[in-house]
């Protein structure tokens, strides 16, 4: 009842857009390297310096990957949450994910610091932040995955989700609190968040747990979309609340946490994007809702990573506060074009 | 349909309570109900406020759960169903707002072909056929692409009936679908319920508070009591005197003659 031919320009316009960013994002960086030789190193040629092949290929390109995996997990947790809290404000970070990700990184970075040195020396590195972080939004999930199968209402588990999240940001205080300049430091510079320090094997790794988010998230599109109606109306279509519900927080857990273990918290992503998509294809068919949230989740993604490279500068300025800085103006601009918040 | 055949009961329900129950107590609403509807048949449940008539709609459509007695559909027990079957038997109005107001119209009423169609929901011309006769019989044609932000609730309602028609379910249970309607739109929506009833050969079963237009228009009534309820005709009903007792008598009392109430 679409018409989906529409929607096709608008999908081959992002698509043609999406390969424009990533060469700008691969062609920019505090080393500047001519546009032919960044085309001949991505094909496997030659390079005037054989330093700039090495940058290109094993530092621009895997960041660049990463800056999409990361935009396009988070703007279809986004979406995700979105359609299941029936609330326009949902995000990935509503259900508490991200926090516990950084109560993972806190505990692991602070905490160590309150034990004995020698104890924990080499412990803290960019691996076991990883790990710790992984756990932490895992735990959260569980959390949240326990209580919803008590809690039936929707929005309450919304609102535990954010307790979640108020509670590990209070014991993050506490732990920073008490702990050393400089792994407090080191904490913070993880909470910047950073698409730039992924090998390929940890990409390879992120690009499976975003695969297997999407994959769940496709094979939900019939229940998300008839949870558009509300869940009453989505059961009576003979949907199964319970086990969809499970799916999607699955899926955003997946995208989500991931994202936030490898490349620290990345923040307005998950929220603007959705809005943005709706701006572009007017509909709420998943069908088409999610190949365009991935693709724009991307392309915002690498914009804002240009943007943090600060193109030919040696400084890289931190990613979440670009995220920031570019996705809460978009929501207000939205709210104030439009007046009303829809989903 | 052969007309000398006794039409097919569809809805069969025995002895039911309805209420809600935790672990520490049972609260019941309304205990001892029984009725059978027939295909074609167009059904009122009227009682007094807190009587448990949207809980009942509710128990019927599978929203809650019964707390005793039986519910047969089409000669099966409800709980043999697995909720994609009865998707196919039974389609809700609700009284609640759908959670997207950014729905078209057209969105909204193809929904109501999900138990029909493939994993991803790809719409088939049977698909396409169904969603267009629901259009048609509820007259919805120059609405199709607003979005559903943009509708009076006399609009929005039309569209939910237009659902509940293209999900073809032999069993449409809609629940207080006059509500907020002006007296021309309650007379409308009702009509348009009678005449698909009769038309469409579908047992429907509604709430409603205007009795007086129910027993103007209904096949058959449901007087809903907190303990065994009254199922007839209009004018069964009222031949025995069963809306003399539905308000306390010190306020309102039954006129048999005109069927209406007075205020005394």
């Amino acid at each position: 009842m679409q018409h989906p031919n529409s929607y096709k320009l608008s999908f081959l316009l992002l698509l043609v857009l999406l390969v424009v960013c990533f060469g700008i994002s691969i062609s920019f960086g505090s080393v500047s390297i001519p546009f032919s030789d960044t085309l001949s190193a991505i094909f496997g040629g030659e390079t005037q310096k054989e330093s700039w092949g090495y940058i290109i290929k094993n530092y621009r390109i895997p960041k660049a990957i990463t800056a999409m995996l990361a935009g396009s997990g988070l703007a279809l947790s986004g979406l995700l949450m979105q359609t299941l809290f029936r609330n326009p404000l949902a995000g990935p970070f509503v259900l508490g994910i991200s926090s516990g990700a950084s109560l993972g990184a806190a505990i692991l970075i602070m905490g160590s610091s309150l034990l004995s040195g020698f104890l924990t020396f080499g412990l803290v590195n960019d691996l076991t932040i990883t790990i710790a972080a992984s756990i932490g939004s895992f735990a959260v999930l569980l959390a949240v995955m326990l209580v919803a199968a008590k809690v039936k209402d929707t929005m309450a588990l919304l609102i535990i989700g954010l307790m979640f999240g108020s509670i590990t940001a209070a014991i993050v205080s506490v732990l920073s609190y008490f702990t050393a300049a400089e792994q407090l430091q080191q904490y913070i510079y993880w909470s910047f968040g950073s698409l730039g320090n992924l090998s390929w094997n940890q990409l390879a790794l992120l690009g499976t747990i975003i695969s297997i988010g999407i994959f769940l998230s496709v094979l939900s599109i019939k229940s998300l979309n008839a949870f558009l109606l509300g869940e009453n109306y989505a059961r009576s279509l003979g949907v199964n609340i319970k086990k969809q519900r499970y799916i999607i927080i699955a899926a955003t857990g997946l995208l989500a946490g991931g994202i936030t273990a490898f490349a620290g918290p990345i923040a307005f992503i998950g929220l603007a994007v959705p809005h943005l998509t709706r701006q572009i294809f007017n509909t709420t068919n998943h069908k088409t809702l999610i190949p365009a949230v991935l693709l724009y989740g991307a392309i915002l993604m690498l914009l804002c990573d240009v943007i943090a490279q600060l193109p030919s500068s040696a400084y890289v300025l931190p990613i979440n506060a670009i995220t920031s800085i570019v996705g809460a103006p978009v929501v207000i601009w939205l709210l104030v074009r439009k007046k009303k918040m829809v989903f | 349909m052969n007309p000398i055949k006794p039409k097919n009961i569809t809805f069969h329900v025995s002895n039911l309570s309805i209420g809600y129950s935790n672990k520490k107590q049972q609260n019941l609403i309304s205990t001892g109900i029984n009725f059978d509807l027939q295909q074609g048949e167009l059904t009122a449940i009227v009682g007094i406020n807190g009587i448990g008539k949207s809980t009942l709609l509710r128990t019927l459509g599978n929203v809650q759960p019964k707390l005793k007695g039986e519910i047969h559909i089409d000669n099966k027990v409800i709980e043999d169903y697995k909720s994609g079957e009865l998707a196919s038997k039974i389609s809700l109005v609700l009284t609640e707002k759908i959670a997207s107001k950014n729905l078209t119209v057209l969105e909204v009423i193809a929904l109501g072909r999900q138990p029909y169609t493939n994993w991803i929901g790809t719409l088939t011309p049977t698909d396409k056929a169904k969603i267009t006769e629901a259009i048609t019989l509820v007259k919805l044609e120059g609405l199709q692409h607003k979005k559903c932000y943009e509708l009076s609730d006399g609009q929005l309602q039309k569209v939910m009936i237009a659902r509940a028609l293209a999900q073809d379910t032999s069993i449409i249970l809609l629940d207080e679908p006059t509500s907020h309607l002006d007296l021309y739109h309650k007379a409308t929506i009702l009509k348009l319920l009678k005449q698909i009833a009769h038309k469409t050969n579908k047992t429907i079963l509604f709430t409603t508070h205007e009795i007086e237009v129910a027993l103007q228009l209904c096949d058959k009534i449901l007087v809903l009591e907190k303990q065994n309820s009254n199922f007839g005709t209009p004018n069964e009903l009222i031949a025995t005197n069963k809306f003399d007792t539905l308000f306390p008598k010190d306020t309102i009392v039954f006129d048999a003659t005109s069927g209406s109430f007075r205020v005394v």
